[in-house]
């Protein structure tokens, strides 16, 4: 497993070969489309990550130390960006994870374009896994 | 068509910029409309030349910030055909109008057992202030619901309507449907029962018919920068009749008459419900945007937009598979939709990236959205400069959109 770190420079890399910001959408389309389905078991009223716009489903699981997430939304675009925070840390050692930089938002640009990250969740998701990654490391889940 | 469409979106300098290298489509007029020249010039100029409080300065500039801060009460009084200057209320907006009425009209006039009504179509601005009052006063709240058109169902109104009807609050348009609400006759069935009215005007105001008197309304509010004057600024008219009889919204400044330890004493209308320091430079723009729109034919704006509304209603149902909310008897400025299987926030987000502007989400009507069983919809709303071309390059880039995601 690559490195939280390594992952996010995957990321900004692929999103320097897309220019145009209909590109960019268009590859965060499909990147939700393309993500493993949530198990109907885990579309549940507890793990509804409450946005603003979107509804974000995000299952956790710890095993050992490690952080696993799952997660859907009923927008592509969003399901799109869960994607890429799943590819960043799932899997990934819970104390990385709480000391990681969220560097790509940021370099891709994502950030800016997404104007007010509360319309989509997007930071009640990022919370949300950081929240779990603390109850995970300290063994209380 | 005898209105200057050229000549109107030139005087609006940010219609000529560009979104993501494309040029801008500004479709959210609902949320704000954009400022003309002479707005923005009139905001200018008192920064620059005269800017100093109001109403106790004994010095030049003082005089003319006071001059021109009242002149603007005029200017509204007349757009409005109001009655008197002091019917006219300044407020932050809208909301605070109505808000400023929930409280005192409440206060003076509500008591325990009496019934206030709202309808379904409301902004969640003129539908909470009335239960957070309904709450304070235990009075019972009474909502009237919409039909499948997105037309009240003024039979249901009639039968809610009763001696202990203190007062009814709708809005003239629906700002998440479009629907255009018979204000008149509403406002008719109301006095007929002994109960006050409150006609939200926020989107109607800079788009049809807007005479208080003609209409009877008791209660009548709207904010600057939906009728393309600046933020922060609204108006709240009220008969003087009612507005001499409530008790002031906010203590402070300004609104005394005299102050004592025992007891204070406050001033006349309309000064009674400014508490503080007001907005000064809000009404200089916003009687700038009154000023700009009686340059232009006001008939003229309602027929060049009603006629931009039906060709963009047209052009939309073009598109298989998209449903379209605003089909009221009469209806005005907005255009709200979905298409099946499509998040809202997709197709607003996508959309975006074509330089086009639209709103997406419950648009503060979540009642609306319950009653239709949607999250959200995705409203395109017009102002008088938008053009037929904008509607093409909208429905062109749905059809676009809608691709991107699949459909």
């Amino acid at each position: 497993m690559d490195s939280i770190q390594a992952i996010q420079k995957d990321i900004i890399e692929d999103f320097s070969f897309l220019p145009e910001w209909d590109e960019r959408y268009a590859y965060l389309i499909e990147l939700g489309q393309k993500m493993e389905p949530l198990p109907e078991k885990f579309r549940t009223e507890e793990n509804i990550v409450r946005g603003c716009q979107s509804t974000v489903w995000l299952h956790s699981e710890c095993n050992g130390g490690t952080v696993h997430f799952k997660a859907d939304s009923d927008s592509l675009i969003v399901k799109g960006l869960a994607a890429l925070l799943m590819r960043v840390f799932s899997g990934q050692p819970a104390v990385d994870v709480l000391n990681a930089d969220l560097l790509f938002f940021e370099e891709t640009g994502l950030n800016k374009h997404l104007s007010s990250q509360r319309t989509n969740g997007l930071m009640a998701m990022i919370e949300e896994i950081r929240a779990f990654a603390k109850k995970c490391q300290a063994e209380e889940v | 068509m005898a209105i200057n469409i050229e000549k109107i979106r030139a005087d609006f300098p940010i219609l000529s910029t560009e979104i993501n290298g494309k040029p801008l489509i500004y479709l959210d007029n609902a949320a704000t409309t954009q400022k003309p020249q002479q707005v923005i010039d009139a905001i200018l100029d008192y920064y620059q030349h005269y800017n100093s409080n109001i109403h106790r300065g004994t010095h030049h500039l003082s005089n003319l910030a006071t001059q021109a801060h009242e002149a603007a009460r005029d200017t509204v009084k007349n757009y409005i055909n109001a009655a008197h200057d002091h019917e006219i209320i300044f407020t932050r907006g809208t909301t605070e109008a109505i808000n400023l009425v929930a409280f005192s009209f409440g206060e003076a006039f509500v008591d325990p057992g009496d019934e206030i009504i709202v309808t379904e179509l409301e902004h969640h601005s003129n539908f909470v202030p009335w239960q957070m009052m309904c709450e304070r006063r235990r009075a019972h709240f009474r909502v009237v619901p919409f039909d499948e058109n997105g037309d009240l169902r003024l039979d249901i109104l009639e039968n809610l309507l009763n001696e202990k009807t203190r007062l009814v609050a709708f809005n003239h348009i629906s700002n998440s449907l479009g629907t255009v609400n018979p204000a008149k006759k509403i406002i008719k069935m109301a006095h007929d029962a002994g109960a006050a009215v409150l006609v939200d005007a926020a989107q109607s105001v800079q788009h049809i018919e807007h005479d208080v008197r003609e209409l009877d309304a008791d209660f009548y509010a709207f904010s600057g920068h939906k009728i393309y004057g600046p933020t922060g600024i609204g108006v709240l008219y009220g008969k003087e009749s009612w507005l001499e009889a409530m008790p002031p919204y906010q203590g402070g400044g300004e609104m005394i008459d005299l102050v004592t330890i025992e007891k204070t004493t406050y001033n006349q209308l309309p000064f009674k419900f400014e508490a503080g320091t007001p907005n000064i430079v809000g009404p200089i723009g916003l009687a700038a945007a009154i000023k700009y729109l009686n340059t232009l034919n006001f008939d003229e704006i309602m027929a060049y937009e009603d006629e931009i509304l039906a060709y963009g209603l047209a052009r939309l149902r073009e598109i298989d598979g998209l449903t379209i909310y605003s089909n009221a008897k009469r209806h005005a400025s907005i255009m709200a939709f979905n298409f099946e299987g499509v998040h809202h926030f997709d197709l607003g987000t996508l959309l975006d990236t074509k330089g086009i502007a639209v709103r997406t989400g419950h648009h503060c009507t979540q009642p609306i959205m319950t009653a239709l069983g949607i999250e959200g919809t995705v409203r395109a709303s017009l102002a008088l400069y938008n053009t037929k071309e904008e509607i093409d390059i909208l429905v062109d880039a749905v059809r676009k959109v809608l691709k991107m995601l699949g459909k």
